[in-house]
């Protein structure tokens, strides 16, 4: 049981990292770095592991502080990380309206 | 339904996001829709977490997020556009010390008291605990390398080679120890420690200029420690969305370094740029004769009765902020009748594409932007070649001479142009350190000084023409 479950997930991260080669193939390099800033953002994931870890019963209080950082950590990875790919992305999209004020 | 199957529903829905986010930034138009979809997928992914039955300490978490929260969305808005790779290295470090944070507040969690840490789970632990602690230091030297707080130059010293893989093979043993012998915290934290030097030691001597290479690959590695942890929690959308991370990552990385035709070897142990840090001798030489310095008057008669134009930007554009300086010269030489476009070296900026960014902010029309394979066939029928800031993307040296350290770079061939106009602060070798032939070519003037300033007495010239 054990084994099997270990077996499903080494078969989903396989296929993650094809459809990660597949995706990021057809990303033009004009858009390399808003794709760095936003697979930054996404990595941003790592909060849901933070949050899950804080969460546990009975924690000591140094693993509770270390748990917390951790959430901290994510959390400005996250919230950074999108805010500033949106930011760039925004300078494309705005090319469309050549006469808007700075 | 049970709501552990709603939830593992919800983090379905958010590696959808994740995949769509991905998708959408294959075109200018519906990047902007991707980045939103995959924002919500996290908020998802957040709330379904939230939602778990059996988490406590609820208001010390959301506590924790609603501080932090808005120090990311501050950094985020407050960043200019120019210093924008540090700021993608310093959000990709916070991203990896939290996972080796993860890893270490879990290491308790899970290990069974008396008895051992399963093999899967112990391996996961201790693979995000120094991938994450690597990312985390390494992404921290290369914002401040960035950020000019320390050096770019490469930092080298004998034996470091030796110095590196010694304390690599020691951190892959501890590791071992850790899973087949005593399981002890206090190992770990060694470990996660020991992460931290080899990520600064690693970095340390990769030049600045290969800083946008290092941040990809660390970003790479960030993405891989959250796979990892997703194997300890057992939670799908951590693998997902940290393998595919990890691919993109490795994938660009991989890109960058066939855009500057160099290996990634090279760029992580070649110490980039230290030869030209050494004797100055050359730089002397090239300091004198050739270099003919000229006057904004005398460029602007030169742009003003052009057909064709050809802005070269570089860094050094970004840097004095004179992206829209540099819009407003090209409308007014448009009006004259004279044909301006752009030449985009892919490794022009900091970053790829990052050149794109920052003239799509001063709303320099799309169809203008040449890539470097349409513009190159161009330069023998350009008039003016306007190279703003730009340095080792316009060095012939890298098409004719085999002893250079960027041989073999695909470069814009400006000096092809009829006439060569370099607006640069001063003589000194750009950011790879290496001296540029073209400065002394015939054809090439220089017109020094900030390029803001260079631009805008640029403007005012050709107006009174």
């Amino acid at each position: 049981m054990q084994t099997a479950q270990v077996i499903i997930e080494l078969t989903v991260l396989v296929l993650a990292i094809f459809i990660g080669f597949e995706v990021i193939s057809k990303v033009p390099t004009m858009l390399h770095t808003p794709l760095m800033s936003g697979t930054n953002a996404i990595h941003g994931i790592v909060l849901v592991g933070a949050i899950v870890v804080a969460g546990l019963p009975d924690q000591t209080t140094w693993i509770r502080i270390v748990a917390l950082a951790a959430v901290a950590l994510g959390t400005i990875n996250v919230v950074g990380g999108f805010v500033v790919t949106d930011r760039m992305l925004g300078m494309f999209k705005r090319r469309r309206e050549p006469d808007e004020p700075e | 339904m049970s709501r552990s199957d709603a939830i593992a529903l919800a983090y379905l829905a958010t590696i959808i996001a994740f995949i769509l986010a991905l998708r959408f930034l294959s075109s200018p138009t519906t990047a902007p829709l991707g980045n939103r979809i995959g924002a919500i997928g996290m908020a998802i992914a957040i709330a379904a977490t939230f939602a778990q039955p059996d988490l406590h300490n609820y208001w010390s978490i959301l506590i924790v997020m609603a501080i932090s929260a808005p120090v990311g969305a501050y950094a985020a808005r407050a960043v200019k556009m120019t210093a924008m790779p540090q700021m993608v290295a310093l959000f990709n470090g916070v991203g990896g010390g939290a996972a080796a944070l993860v890893a270490l507040a879990d290491f308790y969690a899970v290990a069974p008291d008396p008895g051992r840490i399963k093999a899967d789970v112990g391996i996961s632990i201790v693979l995000s605990a120094l991938i994450g602690g690597i990312s985390f230091a390494g992404s921290l030297v290369a914002f401040a390398k960035l950020q000019e707080l320390i050096r770019g130059r490469p930092i080298v010293y004998r034996g470091q080679k030796v110095v590196n893989a010694a304390l690599l093979c020691g951190l892959v043993a501890l590791a071992l120890v850790i899973l087949v012998g005593p399981q002890r915290e206090s190992l770990l934290i060694v470990l996660v420690a020991g992460a931290l030097v080899f990520g600064v030691l690693f970095v340390l001597p990769i030049g600045g200029a290969d800083m946008p290479v290092v941040i990809s690959l660390l970003n790479a590695f960030t993405g891989l420690a959250a796979a990892a942890t997703g194997f300890v929690l057992h939670n799908n959308v951590l693998i997902v969305s940290g393998m595919l991370v990890g691919a993109s990552g490795t994938l660009l990385t991989i890109l960058m370094g066939r855009a500057m035709n160099r290996s990634l070897a090279n760029v992580l142990f070649g110490a980039f740029g230290q030869v030209a840090a050494g004797p100055s001798g050359a730089a002397a030489d090239m300091d004198g004769a050739g270099v003919r310095a000229t006057t904004t008057d005398d460029v602007a008669v030169m742009l003003a009765y052009a057909k064709k134009v050809v802005v070269v930007p570089g860094y050094g554009l970004a840097v004095a902020q004179a992206q829209h300086d540099v819009r407003a010269l090209a409308d007014l030489l448009e009006q004259r009748g004279v044909e301006v476009s752009y030449a985009i070296h892919p490794v022009a900026g900091r970053m790829p594409g990052h050149m794109n960014v920052l003239l799509a902010e001063a709303n320099v029309p799309y169809p203008q932007l040449k890539e470097m394979d349409d513009a190159n066939p161009d330069f023998p029928r350009t008039d003016v070649a306007l190279v703003i800031g730009a340095n080792d993307v316009v060095n012939p040296d890298a098409r004719s001479n085999s002893g250079s350290p960027i041989y073999g770079m695909p470069i814009l061939n400006v000096d092809e142009a009829q006439q060569v106009v370099v607006l640069k602060r001063s003589m000194n070798p750009g950011f790879a350190g290496i001296e540029n032939p073209l400065f002394v070519n015939p054809r090439t003037v220089m017109l020094f000084g900030d390029a803001k300033d260079s631009v805008e007495k640029l403007i005012s010239s050709v107006k009174n023409l």
